[in-house]
């Protein structure tokens, strides 16, 4: 029989005893429906916690360092690339050298300093770090109030919440409540603030020559406007040296603050150009750390990242989307037994017509293709239906989540997302255990001796 | 799939042998010999009778040369091919091609209309799609239920559903009609009308007919040639004269 007959008479035959085909059908749908809501939950807070990741700058982020410098990031002895000895200066040039790498965003230098605010006449040290002008997208910045610097070069800067607190005077008593940072940029915000710090100039001898191991520290001030008053902390991987106050890169740069580095560069006997302590380069995604710190390293740097975590991030969401996928597909397991039922009550209810049709030439094949086509053609709604009944599920929970982020305080997230493969896979699936269940009863049918089925009343 | 076995000879226009043909069944401890041990031979084009009483062993035998059962033993020739040898796929392409049934319930396929049921053998025999509906309605024209074309079984009278029935038996132009009691359920007036059609489609296209029936009146009116069966032996053959 030709494949479109065949399809034909089954979707016909399903017709015929239409309720009990339908609930059948109900039941794959369900069971896909719970499969898919189940993997778009799991893929949607996979994609959740990716984009979290992403714009905290966690994971896209190598750090470089000299080797000519004593600190290493790494426990373990590097033997790649060159010596200490051997090792470049980590200076502009090589900054530029590593911007130019494939799958780099940009190589920043890590300017970090502590020094002296004024404000209201009072003295606050603290630590102050440049924040290139890419950072605007992190995540620390979500819910900050005021705004992100105006310009690269702008005399502004933004203060980490507790910092305000102390610019402020306000100390939160172990187990009050905190205040909240609109209560606290609401006086700060458009206040000038004074930076007292000390500048790295050029000795006498050095202007005329690219000598970097003498130089002059010159205090300097700076005065800056207060733009923004952030909740989170966008330095917190830096631990106890993270800072709390920022200024634009580009800005810190050109005040020329003295940098730790600075002072070892006196003992540099070759001398040269200034050198930086730490370099920051971004890359496109968390996937080309690896290939980025190998060449870093290559050229003579100690590299650092924590693309390890993402691994380990990788492989916890790759076991849930497996539990995930098992529980929705167990649902799915019990429909496949309805869809056994079904076609096994059909095969009685139609023993005769099966002995008929053997008797006027239908073969084995036709027989059991007829009840394989029906078992497809359950599996091809409910797949197309629960795929669908799925998504409003996903996005009932998504509203429902949102709601009550909402009511938290919390901005709204896109904790569940059906990609176009989870709706294929979730209908070929479909119609793979509705196949998969359909050749037992289609083998029995094509089985059946005509004789026996046509005596059958 | 051609075999041609001892005993009597076969001739070109032999359309059925049967050669010590054999049909047992276990039932629990007893056998039960539905045919034993029938050798017959048919002439193509020649309406035969199957006469005997209930559980003579007439049915059976016409399952074994419609290719609906297999011989427990000997050999059941039809057109020179030993169904006893043939695969499940070849017996259904026998079913398909060679044969064309009707039985005394009719057999049509309630939720089917009239058309469809008359299309379903060439479904099977993979004839297209656009050839299929004139050629069905061709053959209910042919068996005067031109205007019953869309109507299901259950709406039409045992006569029309028989004659139905001899319109898909026919489609796939068979050299064999196998009736197995067509006018059991029928009263004597429709039953006369179905076997005049059965004796038309038998002189007008050559078709051999081998009819079941337990009515000797009907088998001398219709048939060429009467075979009687008792306890699934042959008791005896005896031509009708003309």
């Amino acid at each position: 029989m030709k494949t479109y007959d065949v399809a034909e008479l089954a979707v016909r035959n399903l017709r015929e005893s239409l309720l009990r085909n339908s609930l059948t059908t109900v039941g794959i749908s369900v069971g896909v429906a719970s499969l898919v809501a189940m993997l778009s939950l799991g893929i949607g807070l996979q994609q959740l916690a990716g984009r979290r990741l992403q714009k905290s700058g966690l994971f896209d982020t190598v750090v470089v360092t000299s080797r000519r410098d004593l600190r290493n990031f790494s426990r373990e002895q590097d033997d790649s690339g060159p010596s200490p000895a051997e090792s470049p200066a980590l200076d502009e040039t090589a900054r530029q050298k590593i911007e130019r790498l494939p799958s780099v965003l940009e190589a920043y230098p890590d300017i970090r300093f502590v020094a002296e605010l004024r404000f209201a006449d009072k003295p606050h040290l603290t630590t102050i770090a440049g924040l290139p002008f890419s950072s605007k997208n992190n995540d620390a910045f979500d819910g900050m109030q005021g705004s992100f610097f105006s310009s690269e070069t702008a005399a502004e800067m933004i203060v980490q919440k507790s910092f305000a607190e102390q610019l402020l005077g306000r100390i939160t008593k172990p187990g009050a409540d905190e205040p909240g940072v609109a209560e606290l940029a609401k006086p700060l915000l458009g206040q000038m603030v004074t930076i007292r710090y000390p500048e790295r100039t050029a000795s006498p001898a050095q202007k005329d020559s690219n000598d970097a191991s003498g130089y002059s520290v010159v205090s300097r001030e700076q005065t800056v406007k207060i733009v923004g008053v952030c909740d989170l902390d966008p330095d917190s991987m830096r631990g106890a040296a993270r800072a709390r106050v920022f200024l634009p890169l580009k800005l810190a740069e050109g005040m020329h603050v003295m940098q730790p580095s600075d002072l070892r560069d006196t003992s540099n006997i070759i001398g040269g150009a200034p050198t930086y302590t730490t370099v920051q380069v971004r890359v496109k995604s968390p996937a080309n750390v690896p290939s980025v710190e190998d060449t870093i390293k290559k050229m003579g740097f100690n590299t650092f990242s924590i693309v390890d975590a993402t691994h380990s991030l990788r492989q916890f969401f790759a076991v849930l989307d497996l539990f995930l996928g098992i529980f929705g597909s167990l649902a799915l397991a019990v429909a496949s037994i309805g869809i056994i039922n079904t076609l096994v009550m059909a095969i009685l209810e139609r023993r005769r017509e099966i002995g008929i049709m053997k008797a006027i030439g239908a073969s084995d094949v036709d027989v059991k293709g007829l009840f394989f086509a029906e078992a497809g053609a359950m599996g091809i709604f409910g797949g197309f239906a629960g795929v669908a009944l799925g998504w409003t599920i996903g996005r009932i929970i998504n509203i429902g989540t949102n709601i009550y982020l909402k009511r938290q305080h919390f901005p709204p997230e896109q904790i569940w997302f059906v990609p176009w493969w989870l709706v294929l896979g979730a209908i070929g699936f479909s119609i793979g255990v509705s196949l998969l269940s359909g050749l037992y009863p289609a083998s029995r049918a094509a089985r059946l001796d005509p004789v026996q089925a046509l005596r059958y009343e | 799939m051609s075999l041609a076995t001892g005993g009597h000879p076969s001739t070109d226009r032999t359309a059925i042998r049967t050669e010590n043909l054999c049909r047992h069944y276990r039932m629990g401890e007893a056998v039960i010999r539905a045919v034993d041990g029938i050798s017959i031979q048919i002439p193509s084009g020649e309406f035969v009778a199957l006469l005997g009483t209930s559980g003579s062993g007439k049915s059976s035998l016409l399952n074994l040369i419609a290719g609906l059962d297999r011989p427990t033993s000997g050999a059941v020739v039809v057109h020179g091919n030993n169904l006893a040898s043939f695969s499940r796929q070849e017996l259904a392409k026998h079913r398909l091609r060679t044969v064309g049934m009707v039985f005394q319930s009719f057999n049509l396929i309630p939720s089917m209309t009239l058309l469809e049921n008359v299309e379903l053998p060439m479904r099977f025999a993979e004839v297209e799609r656009s050839q299929r509906e004139p050629l069905a309605q061709q053959a209910l024209d042919r068996v005067g239920l031109a205007a019953r074309l869309r109507h299901r079984p259950t709406e039409l009278s045992g006569g029309e559903q028989q004659r139905a029935a001899l319109a898909r038996a026919l489609i796939n132009q068979p050299q064999l009609l196998l009736a197995d009691e067509p006018t059991g359920n029928l009263d004597s007036h429709t039953g006369t009308e179905i076997m005049n059609f059965i004796r038309e489609f038998n002189q007008s296209l050559g078709m051999t007919v081998v009819m079941v029936t337990h009515e000797r009146a009907l088998a001398e009116r219709y048939a060429q040639r009467m075979i009687f069966l008792a306890d699934g032996k042959l008791a005896n053959e005896s031509a009708v004269a003309p």
